[in-house]
């Protein structure tokens, strides 16, 4: 209690009244009769309070203020020269796996190699690049890499493998047994001279090159027409007509990236350029090429030759060249014979079939049109694809005899894709050494020895040549994470050669320019800008155009009995090789949208008479299971199977998925083809969940992906895009139109040029850090593509015409997404964009459903560092691939297109330093920079040039649902068939 | 002319003063009965099952429930609604009944403005945990901050949705609140415990009764009725602007806010119809919640079950008349005849066809039927809300997005959670409050006893 001062006795006598509020009347309204003093004036005072105050608050910090972990990041002591963080160095390389070529840019950044772009240098792949390519970056990463040398079961060094190895060789090279050196497609012109070094040094070796998927019959025809055993290079841009038998050359033929760039640069609609080239695609399955054909005809595989001969007779009837005895066919060729006749010397006849008899029928036809020496050109021959199966199939022979003592496995993986793989393992068992110079333990290396382990070609040295005349550089763009060694460099050890791979080329080189005697004043200088380049064009050896000698042409009727296979790479798994690649994996095919595995496509028809649906499980030859997916398209009395599945020892997301079918070769004729099979299809009672990131295929009438025809485009430009006058008409607002100063970014799509490969959804997550999220999830629909190809079918199921459609952000300058957003999260920038701040999403997802394009993507778990996710970003070198300059998502927030604004940005700074605007072209999103057919454009549409500014002046030009007045800055223009009217 | 006594005697049994104050605190005094404890443990059963929701959510991710790229939003939202409408019925009934000086409320109010509060603390839970961020839901308030420029969009319908939401759920709490503290000064004056003296003593505010505190307590009543009544409009008017404002068939209609304040008041009304019929069987409070009452309700759901009627239709002829072929489907093809028809119907049903039985007057008396149809119209009225939300993301714009959805266990735990969070608010609401208006009773007694009671006509 306080101490009391009085003034006068009576306040003295007052406040000693035994209780002052006692003695007092009650107050009228509130009675504190009863209550104790404390009770009135309450008990805490305003120390009180405030000791409770910090006594929380102090609390709340200590246990708030846990402990971060701690990351250490450590300087470098010598800063190398060229490398300054944040800013990427690019080192021109090329990609070559044995199947397929490219020839690319490695982007680095803080000496990380993150991105892979395409080399514009490059006379073969112009700057393109395929799903696969992009990929490629992140098997540098993987898991299942093999972190040094493996002798057995067990880790080695370098020292003692080589040791034991060269002893191996050494005795038997003494004693001159047989060893292999068993190689995929060699196109390295250094690396085919070492192993001439390397059988000059061993001469009991024996050179075989197999290819899993093998073209050898189309270099046996053109041997037998033409004395050359070639596959010669084809120029689809000079065809004004292509008509293609199961030729997938959009997708896996050969060299799809280059055949697409040609494909489509017929394919480019512009004022006052209405020039289409037109496909007729026969096929046996719905291929992305034949999604792209004008005309598509369903066969079965053993029709091919009678319709192909019957193509011949057709023609020889016209050009008066000699007809042979076809079979009747039910296909009518008459109109692509009439086309091709229309065209001579303008128009190219491929088929995708390893069959001699087929192979030969094209090349007459080719012939008689006068094809050689202007579409197909046999002097600068193809060098992919050097694999001759009877080699493969005599050395699986020998090996089982007993007369093999050496295998040395460069880069093939026969005991899983070689079709009789049980022969093939059971023969490696009878060899006494066996080595494998694989990257991962696969299949095949499991079986060996030793395994010499090899860098990835990202820390390699190599040259290409894919096309005769045609160089390329392969140089690493990091030095080997690993204890590994490249191929060669091992080669090198085993001659007992004292140099490098590098050196080794270096001198090759040398040593080949003064044998041509060609005029190179200073080595240095011209090796340097081969470094720099990349690629090189120059053609050494000219040759003359080969004289034609015909063939005897056959083709058999065929038996309409059993179901006939076809078995297919699909674009993104390939051989198998890539089956450990999450990002591959999760891409989904652009024709069935399918991810994760692969499945039986079966014909529409055939399912309604089997009562098979969706995802149920069906008994194949009676020996494995796989799930259907009913495929419009697919020809009656054929099922298409994708190889490269189903492998044992791939790696943490990849072993186990699907089935391998490569048994299911075509052997027969000596060709490993991937039809001609027959199997027998049960229906299980059993089904299985398929992942497909699209499940509703029609475009229920509405005006989404706009179509219309050569004939009718040429009378009038807007044809087919009708919708787009109304919606301009009826687009009126009282809201004054947002204008920008100086840049508005804007992208347009070209319908007619996009053939739907999947390169740019691969290209995005790449250089956006897009998480994999694994087939339970994108079987919930969630998959995390920033950019994804919607594809639909119309007309006829049994043969429908597809549409790829590639929707992103669409950057609506109007956008629902926008002024959803409680916490302005997602907002407009003043260059047109549509931007995200993820650290200030909460994560709502009202924009989620507002956006009628549905391309926002909502982080639904937590996918990096969660073992639910083992994919990439669950491992420390798994997460070396992210791009540091985009931020990596977390749980609950909404991420999606962003145009790519690192690079922008990037190029404006650039520009802005150097005191220049920014020119066309310029800047380009991962996306339109990567597109083999040059459908995604992007640019400034406040510059009256720019090319996206003309594309959208266009007649075709029209946005995505613009009845709903979004204004986005993405414009899509019409698809044009090139049909007759 | 105010004073016109149409309604007829209210409380019947011709109580005194002291027999309402005893009738109504009795089962407060009593030992807590059987039913009331296993309620209670199946309430705290569920409870603790919507907290394991909660923690699976929170710790694991959004990605727990059935959401994908198209509908991202669920069960969730759906539940919001559904008890954001439930949690109508409180202030409807007393403000407006209030306001029009409907005396026959009294009876009811007490219990319906406790069923608000416990259907919008339900409410409220779902935005919270719906968001991917939890821990940083607290950028939703505009406050000054340290980030720069950054403040919230004042464009966004969500934010609407916490302003009104929470406001709503302040106003309702006081007012109800206030409602009660002559009631508890009751408690505290008859009460022999010390610890409920103690108790309710605080709670009552020190309310001693007399005139100018009555006086005052009426004003506020009044002024506070005055003006929470906007907010029933404007809350779910709000709500409906979180589907209206968007771009999304099905969601973009001018309708939505009347539609779903009706709604709303016709979920509420349901759910006062089952909780009042439960709670007069159990308390044995048929004087004072009398079959008129009940006769009260069905006949405005009768009514207000036409206007959702009215309002289906509506919807399916704007759908027609917009010239949309988005709309079209979404209405035509999506609900009335499509993959989703069946809850359509439902819908239909129970909201627009079942409550229609109560024109007869013998279902209007048979009051087991009334509480199936209330029943029915709680089921309808969630429905209503599943259509709404999933039928018009499931299958809007582009065809190749569209993607079907269905809850996970973590959703159904999330929404048995909350009903038993519900529950437990309305057991212990049961049991520790008066669940009749002692006071207000009291005031109505006087004037209507003396007449002929309009239920025996």
């Amino acid at each position: 209690m306080e101490k009391q001062y009085w003034q006068s006795l009576e306040e003295y006598k007052e406040l000693n009244e035994p209780s002052v509020l006692e003695s007092k009347e009650p107050r009228p309204e509130f009675s504190v009769e009863g209550l104790d003093e404390s009770e009135i004036k309450g008990t805490s005072s305003r120390r009180d309070f405030l000791k409770m105050l910090g006594f929380s608050v102090g609390t709340v910090a200590l246990v708030s203020s846990c402990q971060m972990p701690v990351r250490k990041a450590i300087p470098l002591l010598n800063q190398p020269e060229d490398l300054t963080p944040g800013i990427p160095n690019y080192y021109a390389s090329t990609f070559f796996d044995g199947t397929d070529y490219c020839s690319i840019l490695v982007k680095t950044r803080e000496s990380r190699p993150i991105k892979i772009e395409g080399n514009e240098m490059s006379e073969i792949t112009k700057g393109a690049t395929s799903a696969r390519v992009q990929a490629s970056v992140l098997n540098l990463y993987d898991d299942a890499r093999l972190k040094k040398p493996w002798q057995g079961e067990v880790e080695s060094s370098w020292n003692s493998v080589d040791r034991e190895i060269m002893m191996a060789l050494k005795s038997h090279s003494q004693r001159n047994r047989k060893v292999v050196l068993l190689t995929s497609t060699i196109i390295s012109p250094t690396t085919k001279e070492l192993i001439k070094e390397f059988i000059t040094a061993y001469p009991n070796i024996e050179w075989i090159q197999y290819d899993a998927v093998s073209y050898s019959s189309i270099r046996k025809a053109n041997e037998l027409n033409f004395g050359k055993s070639v596959i010669p290079y084809y120029n689809f841009d000079k065809a004004n007509v292509i008509v293609g038998f199961n030729a997938d050359f959009l997708g896996n033929w050969i060299l799809p990236v280059t055949f697409t760039k040609q494909f489509s640069s017929r394919r480019k609609l512009t004022v006052g350029n209405s020039d289409m080239n037109r496909l007729y695609q026969f096929e046996s399955r719905l291929s992305l090429t034949g999604s792209n054909a004008d005309y598509r005809i369903g066969i079965r595989p053993s029709d091919e030759g009678a319709v192909l001969l019957n193509l011949y007779n057709e023609i020889a009837k016209a050009v008066g060249g000699q007809t042979y005895n076809a079979p009747a066919a039910s296909i009518d060729v008459k109109k692509a014979a009439a086309d091709l006749l229309k065209n001579k010397g303008k128009s190219l006849v491929v088929s995708g079939t390893n069959d001699l008899s087929i192979q030969l029928i094209v090349n007459a036809i080719n012939s008689l049109l006068g094809n050689y020496g202007t579409t197909i050109d046999l002097t600068r021959p193809i060098n992919l694809k050097q694999g001759d199966e009877e080699d493969m199939q005599r050395l699986v022979k020998e090996m089982n005899e007993g007369k093999v003592y050496g295998l040395l496995a460069h880069n093939v993986n026969p005991a899983y894709d070689f079709p009789d793989r049980s022969s093939f393992k059971s023969g490696m068992k009878k060899v006494a050494l066996t080595v494998s110079f694989a990257e991962t333990r696969d299949e095949t290396a499991q079986l060996c020895d030793f395994v010499c382990t090899s860098s990835n070609y990202l820390e390699s040295w190599d040259d290409s040549e894919p096309v005769l005349g045609s160089f390329s550089f392969t140089q690493p763009a990091i030095r080997p994470i690993f204890n590994t060694r490249q191929f060669q460099d091992s080669l090198i050890k085993w001659i007992g050669l004292k140099v490098d791979y590098s050196t080794y080329m270096e001198e090759y080189w040398k040593a080949m320019l003064d044998q041509h005697e060609e005029d190179v004043n200073n080595f240095d200088e011209f090796w340097n800008k081969f470094k720099h380049d990349g690629a090189i064009h120059h053609v050494f050896d000219q040759t003359d155009q080969p004289g034609f000698t015909p063939h005897e042409l056959k083709a058999v009727a065929s038996k309409s009995e059993g179901i006939e296979v076809v078995l297919y790479e699909k674009l993104a798994i390939g051989t198998g090789k890539y089956t450990n690649n999450p990002w591959l994996l999760e891409m989904p095919d652009p024709i069935t949208t399918a991810t994760w595995d692969n499945y039986v496509c079966v014909p529409v028809g055939y399912a309604d008479q089997m009562g098979l649906k969706h995802e149920d499980v069906v008994k194949v030859n009676g020996e494995f299971e796989l799930p259907v997916i009913i495929q419009p398209g697919q020809p009656q009395g054929t099922v298409a199977i994708a190889l490269g599945y189903g492998r044992t020892s791939a790696g943490k997301a990849g072993t186990g998925v699907g089935k391998n079918v490569y048994h299911l070769m075509n052997t027969r004729k000596g060709y490993a083809d991937v039809s001609g099979t027959t199997v027998t299809i049960e229906k299980t009672a059993k089904s299985f969940p398929l992942a497909c990131t699209q499940t509703h295929h029609n475009m229920e009438g509405r005006p989404l992906a706009r179509e219309t025809t050569l004939p009718e485009y040429k009378a009038d430009p807007g044809s087919g895009n009708a919708q787009h006058k109304i919606d301009d008409k009826d687009n009126v607002t009282l809201y004054a139109k947002i204008d920008y100063d100086g840049i508005h970014w804007g992208m347009t799509i070209d319908l007619t040029s996009c053939t739907g490969c999947g390169n740019c959804i691969i290209a995005c997550q790449s250089e956006n850090n897009v998480a994999v999220i694994g087939k339970d999830q994108i079987r919930k629909r969630r998959v995390m593509h920033w950019l994804r190809l919607d594809r639909y079918y119309s007309s006829d199921p049994d043969n429908p015409d597809v549409y790829h459609m590639p929707v992103m952000c669409q950057h609506c300058d109007n956008a629902p997404c926008e002024n959803v957003c409680p916490v302005a999260a997602t907002n407009h920038s003043a260059e047109g964009l549509n931007q995200m701040a993820y650290n200030r999403c909460i994560g709502t997802r009202y924009c989620v459903n507002n956006c009628p394009y549905k391309v926002r993507r909502f982080n639904w778990y937590d996918f990096v560092n969660n073992n639910k996710f083992d994919y990439n970003l669950n491992s420390d070198l798994g997460k070396m691939v992210l791009n540091p300059d985009v931020i990596v998502r977390q749980r609950g927030v909404v991420e999606k297109c962003s145009l790519c604004v690192q690079r922008l940005q990037e190029v404006k700074l650039t520009a802005k330093m150097e005191n220049r605007a920014i020119v066309d072209g310029e800047v380009q999103t991962a996306c339109s920079q990567s597109c083999p057919a040059g459908a995604i454009q992007f640019g400034n549409l406040k510059d009256e040039k720019s090319v996206v500014s003309q594309n959208n002046k266009e007649g075709r030009m029209y946005h995505l649902l613009e009845y709903l007045h979004t204004l986005p800055s993405t414009s899509y223009l019409t698809m044009v068939r090139n049909r007759d009217a | 002319m105010y004073n016109t006594k149409v309604r007829g005697v209210l409380i019947q049994g011709n109580k005194t003063y002291a027999d309402v104050s005893r009738d109504i605190i009795r089962p407060m005094d009593e030992k807590a009965p059987m039913w009331w404890r296993v309620s209670i443990f199946l309430a705290t059963g569920a409870l603790f099952w919507g907290v394991w929701g909660f923690y699976n959510t929170i710790s694991v991710g959004i990605g727990e429930w059935g959401l994908n790229n198209n509908v991202a939003w669920g069960w969730a939202i759906i539940n919001f609604v559904w008890w954001i409408g439930i949690g109508h019925a409180g202030t409807a009934f007393s403000i407006f009944l209030l306001i029009l000086r409907q005396k026959w409320r009294t009876s009811i109010n007490r219990a319906a403005e406790a069923m608000t509060i416990f259907a919008v603390m339900s409410a409220g839970l779902f935005p919270l945990i719906h968001m991917g961020r939890i821990w940083d839901g607290f950028f939703i308030f505009p406050y000054w901050n340290t980030r720069g420029p950054l403040w919230d969009n004042f464009n966004s319908p969500l934010f609407w949705d916490v302003v009104a939401i929470s406001t709503y759920f302040m106003a309702s709490f006081v007012f109800w609140y206030m409602g009660m503290i002559p009631d508890f000064a009751t408690i505290r004056e008859r009460t022999t415990s010390k610890i409920k003296n103690k108790i309710y003593g605080i709670l009552s505010f020190g309310w001693i009764g007399n005139a100018r505190g009555w006086l005052r307590f009426e004003t506020a009543a009044i002024l506070l009725g005055g003006m929470a009544a906007p907010l029933v409009v404007s809350v779910h008017s709000i709500v409906s602007m979180d589907f209206s404002v968007s771009v999304v068939p099905g969601w973009h209609t001018t309708i939505f806010p009347p539609y779903f304040v009706i709604g709303a008041i016709f979920s509420g009304f349901g759910m006062v119809l089952t909780l009042m019929i439960v709670l007069r069987k159990l308390y044995r409070f048929k004087d004072y919640v009398t079959d008129g009452h009940l006769d009260a309700i069905t006949r405005i759901l009768t009514f207000i079950s036409l206007i959702m009627g009215t309002a289906y239709l509506t919807e399916l002829f704007m759908a027609w008349y917009s010239g949309s072929e988005y709309e079209m489907f979404t209405f035509m093809k999506n609900r009335v005849t499509g993959e989703y028809k069946y809850a359509f119907w439902t819908m239909i049903t129970c909201n627009a066809i079942i409550p229609q039985l109560f024109w007869s007057k013998k279902i209007r008396k048979n009051i087991t039927m009334v509480f199936i149809i209330s029943l029915f119209i709680n089921l309808g009225m969630w429905f209503e809300r599943y259509v709404i939300v999933v039928t018009s993301l499931s299958k809007d714009f582009l065809p190749a997005t569209w993607a079907t959805y269905s809850p996970t266990i973590t959703e159904i735990a999330i929404f048995v959670g909350t009903i038993g969070l519900f529950l437990l608010g309305v057991l212990a609401f049961f049991r520790f409050v008066p669940t009749i208006a002692i006071s207000e009773v009291k005031g109505v007694l006087k004037e209507t006893t003396t007449l002929k009671s309009f239920t025996d006509e």
